[in-house]
């Protein structure tokens, strides 16, 4: 399982990396999304994944039965995909706007505020 | 005393909420705005005093015991870098009152105001790395909104790459989190001090510092990494880009000193002395040519900013060394260089917007000759100037002093010597624009301004002429500042301390 989601976050990176390298803006943001998920899953894969208990005390112990999964990880990343979501979303309305006054989408296009 | 902790982060927040309440009126948002920036400036001051009396003071949150719950950690570092951002976000709130439009304010410009200051607080505050992460979402979402509000194309362009550069570096950030807690097991920065000093991987953590090296230092704008920075801060109205010179790239600077004081000091040979060093050198001397050669204003500002990131970045690199001496007075010099950059910076931006107004141009080739017409504002900008390129009275002098000779005593005698040439550019640069905008007759006609209305230009004079004070004061009381750094360069340097105010017995 672990290798797999490896090879998958391998492949979020390597697809956002070319993505943002394209000329356009929506795929530079494509890229940017990817990159964001590829960062959650590696979250999710680096504190182990685990088949066995979730991390709730039984009625009568006093402690987790022993092989348990960590809930912190996933507070962490239900955090960064709520934030990840908004970010996203405010950058899709820019992209609209910036479409609406440069009338493009090509990023070299894009020069005004390097002049 | 938790509560004095939590107000820098509060009233922001009760700020933002109640300024929203009140939409579509404006005069009650900007006196709840000057009321916040005045009350946080007051708590501020109140939480520094208290730190200077208790030392190290701890808040955790919902009582939680330290590595479980969150906690704020105030030090004498984070009180003094809290009391100046109060300082800067009061004079920029003021100096927006007559020069944002109406447009811009009926947008929601002081919430976002607000909601900037409550994400810079909590990241100077908080002692729990997945808090610092979600602090600098807050202040990014609020400084991408304040950077595109408005519309124009300039803007607009500005902000897509901003925006672009701080998604990558909040990436970069967010999987070196997660590879932190993976093999630490904690996010308590205290914690993590404690666990990485017994790694048993010295090379694992060493990859793990690059990562957070490589988000924090887009946002610092280290070189490579500070191309962002000249192509978006002089493109939002000037209230917005002298907040963002005074506050943003300070955070990130921060968060460097703190993380590579506190949690990755296992392989200084490396890290400080190898990456760092060279990063803050050649950052320097980008920043000083970058501004000798701009012919606008606020864009030869903007590579000011990122020479004197280099600076503070080289006085951490320099404390690196096996020498705690040596150590203690690079990072203090750090501290006091951070702490009057704010200050300076935020002057010399809110200043470009009075030379903007008084002669319709941020183009040097097209202001011109504006000590005849204008003395006042050429004195203040003289002033804001030579501290720029740190000229004796004033304040930078003696920090970059310090630096300098920790960094001879540690034999870093090249990096010094790099550093001082970009001093010298800087001089160079701060001098050409000088006598550009304010000696010589314009070279070219100025274009039509297109705020030709007659505004009242106090509100704008008030705040900038408060700045110049502090930053006077500043440089008058060189030598108990230089003390106070020093000390909180100790605190710094003493992680065992804030381990044990965190922590506890709980290690």
């Amino acid at each position: 399982m672990t290798l797999l989601l490896a090879i998958v976050i391998g492949a979020l990176y390597a697809g956002g990396v070319y993505m943002m390298l394209r000329k356009t803006v929506v795929k530079l943001l494509i890229g940017l999304a990817m990159i964001g998920n590829a960062a959650n899953l590696l979250i999710f894969v680096s504190s182990s994944v685990v088949r066995s208990h979730p991390p709730i005390v039984p009625k009568g112990s006093s402690a987790v039965p022993a092989p348990y999964a960590d809930p912190l990880t996933q507070a962490l990343i239900l955090t960064a995909i709520v934030i990840g979501f908004a970010v996203l979303a405010f950058a899709l309305a820019l992209v609209k706007r910036v479409y609406g006054e440069v009338g493009s989408l090509a990023l070299e296009e894009m020069t005004v505020s390097d002049e | 005393m938790s509560v004095l902790l939590a107000l820098p982060v509060l009233l922001p927040l009760v700020c933002a909420a109640t300024a929203m309440l009140f939409w579509r009126r404006l005069r009650v948002q900007r006196t709840i705005a000057v009321l916040t920036a005045l009350g946080h400036l007051a708590s501020t001051l109140a939480l520094f005093v208290e730190v200077r009396r208790f030392g190290i003071l701890v808040a955790r949150f919902g009582d939680w015991p330290a590595p479980y719950g969150i906690v704020f950690v105030a030090d004498t570092f984070s009180g003094l870098m809290l009391v100046t951002t109060s300082i800067v976000t009061l004079a920029v709130t003021v100096y927006s009152l007559s020069s944002i439009d109406a447009d811009r304010e009926s947008f929601g410009f002081f919430p976002l105001v607000c909601a900037l200051l409550m994400g810079v607080s909590g990241a100077f505050l908080t002692g729990d790395i997945f808090n610092l992460y979600v602090w600098f979402e807050v202040l990014l979402i609020a400084s991408f909104v304040l950077m595109a509000l408005g519309g124009e194309r300039k803007q607009l362009e500005g902000a897509l790459k901003y925006v672009t550069l701080n998604l990558v570096s909040s990436s970069i950030f967010l999987a070196g989190l997660g590879l932190l807690y993976g093999s630490m097991g904690t996010l308590n920065l205290a914690q993590l001090s404690v666990r990485v000093a017994e790694a048993t991987d010295p090379g694992f953590v060493t990859m793990l510092a690059m990562f957070f090296l490589l988000a924090f230092g887009i946002k610092a704008a280290l070189f490579p990494l500070y191309g962002w920075l000249p192509s978006s801060y002089h493109t939002p109205p000037t209230a917005v880009s002298a907040l963002f010179a005074g506050l943003l790239t300070k955070v990130g600077v921060y968060a460097l000193i703190r993380t590579f004081t506190l949690v990755f000091t296992n392989d200084p040979t490396f890290t400080h002395r190898a990456v760092l060093l060279g990063m803050a050198t050649v950052t320097i001397l980008a920043g000083s040519l970058g501004a000798i050669v701009q012919r606008d204003l606020r864009r030869a500002l903007s590579f000011t900013i990122v020479a004197s990131v280099g600076f503070a970045v080289l006085g951490l690199a320099v404390s690196g060394g096996a020498s705690q001496e040596l150590a203690t007075l690079a990072l203090a010099g750090t501290i006091a260089y951070v702490i009057q950059a704010m200050v300076v910076k935020t002057q010399v931006f809110l200043l470009s917007g009075i030379v903007r107004r008084l002669s319709g141009s941020f183009d040097v080739a097209r202001i011109g000759g504006l000590y005849a017409s204008a003395p006042g504002v050429a004195i203040l900008f003289l002033l804001g100037a030579l501290a720029l390129a740190g000229v004796p009275p004033l304040p930078s002098f003696i920090p970059k002093v310090a630096v300098l000779r920790a960094a001879f005593g540690e034999g870093l005698g090249v990096y010094a010597g790099v550093a001082l040439l970009g001093s010298l550019l800087m001089l160079g640069a701060v001098a050409r624009l000088w006598s550009h905008a304010f000696w010589r007759a314009p070279m070219e006609r100025p274009h039509e301004s297109d705020d030709d209305a007659p505004v009242n230009l106090v509100f704008r004079f008030i705040p900038v002429t408060g700045l110049t004070v502090v930053l006077v004061l500043l440089g008058v009381g060189a030598g108990p500042v230089f003390q106070v750094a020093t000390e909180a360069a100790r605190q710094l340097l003493d992680t065992d301390g804030y381990v044990r105010a965190v922590l506890g017995g709980a290690r």
